[in-house]
Order: C-alpha cells, then structure tokens, then sequence
C-alpha cells in the first residue's frame, strides 16, 4: 500500500491454496510490494474468497513483462476457443 | 555501550491493548527485566504485515533498553500469516489514517501507563509504518521523538487522496512538535530523493527539530536482511544513527 494501486474484480472461480480447493469470489490486482517477489514492487494478484478470511489466497507475484503476455495469452486463448466454438 | 559483563534479560510476548474505536488489538510487547526506567518505543510495521521482521525489531529495542510495543494495525482484516493479512489490508489500500493513528496513540497510552516505563515515548516505523509515524506523532501529543524509514506518502499529491488518506502527512508539519530521524536511500521509488526533499523543507519552514540522511546505493527497505533490498553498510551505520538520536531524545 506504498503506492496504493490497488483494483478488486468479482470473478467466479475454484483456486487451491494452502488448505486445499475453495470457491474464489474475487482477485484483488495491485502494483505494490510482493512478499516474496526479488523487485521493490510487482503485479501482484491475489485470488481470494473475502468471506473465508485472509487465508483463503493465492497469490502470484508477476514482473511487468510477465503480466503483459499472461494478459494476452488469456485473451489469445479464449480468443481461439471463442473461434472454434468452445465458448 | 553494552558489556559483556552487564546482566541482561528480556520480556516478550503478545499483550492486548484498546485501540480505535474501543477495539481490542494484539501488540508484540518487548522490555527489558527490572524497575526501569526504560523509555518507550512504539513500533510500527510495514506495509508486508505484523511479521518477524518486527518481533526482532521490537526485541532488539528492548535488548537496547527501551520498552518497546508494535501494535498490529492489520488486526481488523482478521487472524492468519502475516503475508495474508497483509494482503487482505492491500487490497484495501492500508488501513484508514484516523484508525491507525488511534491504534498508535493507544500504544502509546498503554506504555505510559506502565510503572517501568519513562517518562519519554518515542515511535518507529517502516515504510508505510514511517508514514504513520509521521502523521501519529504529527496528530497526537505525546511522541517525544519519530525515526521515520523509508516512509512514503509523506507527500502526497491531490490525486493520491483518498477517503482512508484524505491528508497528506506533510501537511501536519506544522502541528509537529517533536524531532524526527529520517533514513532514506536514493534509489527508492516512494519516497523519491524529491519527495524527501519537500519533506526537508517543509520542517526547515516550520522551524521543527530534523535529521535527514539519504544513502546512495540504497533503495526502499535497505534493513531488511532476507530481501535483496538490504544493505549491510547502510543498514549498520542507520541502525547506529537510531541509536545515538534515540540515545539523545529519549534520555531518562
């Protein structure tokens, strides 16, 4: 919260974290101090289920190269389900 | 100056204390044994979260004669590691000023209280916990002294205002009324070399009591052993140079 660049999105979704699989209800992305990231700052996601409290998380720790094609590959690969009729 | 031959024991353990709103928080609680008396420190963690880093912290003020208290500012997004109550409280940009402020002047407060404790208090914090040092010592009274680490959004642009940050630290300065150390490297990103320089003139102006010092080859975090931010040279002598203000300030 050094920067305070900070968005939440609602999303449907299952993630498994430490205690095993649960029902994902949000992502909260932000460009902030990672954890455990070696860079002062990264494109941090956390996947999470508010109600399930903190420990219900994953968290990805991205360089800025590294979110940019995530992003694309995302939209390349619906994209191409999208055109095969998968979606 | 420490002797092999001083006896030395320490107290430390999780305490509760009221903070805003009447709410009970955790604090890390570190104090040397015997009567006192001891000045206070309240320690303020940083944005990563009432983590190690700060129990070794709060001990190694404690092992330097101080009774030392870092409340967990993080205590109202719930209990698990401190990397995801931390990220629960990103996620919501930090915890509200007026919030943390009165988790801090509670802490505050609580070691007043204590029959061992001084009559000097002073606060320490890191990174976001600099910043709230600032703005605690700024809005409360009864801080006798401030180290400020690497504290960014101690300026503030119009932009950056928010309903939880709705004033912007800098802007306390002239209700500052103790000293404050600052650390800071050159290569940090918030604070910026510029940013730290508005700070600096901010208090030249109001006539307040500073000590600034700005480290080359240091960014944001240069204390921090276990992340690549660390620097061994800049982190000894600041450690050394919070010791000796600390020393000066907060003398029983």
């Amino acid at each position: 919260m050094c920067t305070m660049i900070v968005q939440k999105v609602s999303l449907e979704g299952c993630g498994k974290g430490a205690g095993g699989w649960f029902d994902m209800n949000q992502a909260n992305v932000s460009w902030d101090h990672p954890f455990h990231a070696p860079q002062e700052h990264a494109l941090n996601i956390d996947f999470v289920n508010a109600d399930q409290g903190p420990s219900a998380r994953i968290a990805v720790e991205l360089s800025v190269e590294s979110a940019r094609q995530l992003v694309e590959t995302i939209q390349a690969v619906l994209a191409e389900a999208e055109s095969r009729g998968h979606v | 100056m420490y002797t092999t031959d001083q006896y030395e024991g320490m107290l430390a353990e999780t305490v509760v204390i009221q903070g805003a709103n009447g709410d009970t928080i955790d604090a890390y609680f570190a104090r040397p044994l015997g009567a006192g008396l001891f000045p206070g420190m309240v320690l303020i963690h940083h944005m990563p979260g009432w983590d190690e880093w700060y129990r070794e912290a709060t001990r190694r003020f404690a092992h330097h004669g101080y009774a030392a208290l870092s409340p967990n500012l993080y205590e109202r997004y719930g209990h698990g590691t401190p990397e995801d109550v931390a990220a629960a409280a990103r996620a919501d940009g930090g915890v509200p000023d007026d919030q943390a402020v009165a988790d801090l002047a509670a802490a505050m407060r609580y070691l007043r209280a204590l029959p061992y404790v001084s009559a000097k208090v002073g606060v320490f914090g890191t990174c976001s916990g600099g910043r709230h040092a600032v703005l605690a010592a700024s809005r409360v009274a009864g801080f006798d002294a401030i180290v400020d680490c690497w504290g960014g959004g101690v300026v503030m642009g119009p932009d950056q205002l928010t309903p939880q940050r709705p004033v912007a630290p800098i802007d306390y300065t002239a209700d500052l009324n103790c000293p404050i150390l600052g650390l800071f490297g050159e290569e940090d990103h918030s604070p910026t070399v510029d940013e730290v320089a508005r700070h600096e003139e901010a208090l030249q102006r109001q006539g307040k009591e500073y000590e600034f010092h700005m480290y080359p080859d240091a960014g944001h975090g240069f204390f921090y052993y276990h992340r690549p931010s660390y620097r061994q040279a800049q982190a000894v002598d600041g450690w050394e140079k919070i010791w000796t203000f600390l020393g000066r300030k907060l003398a029983v």
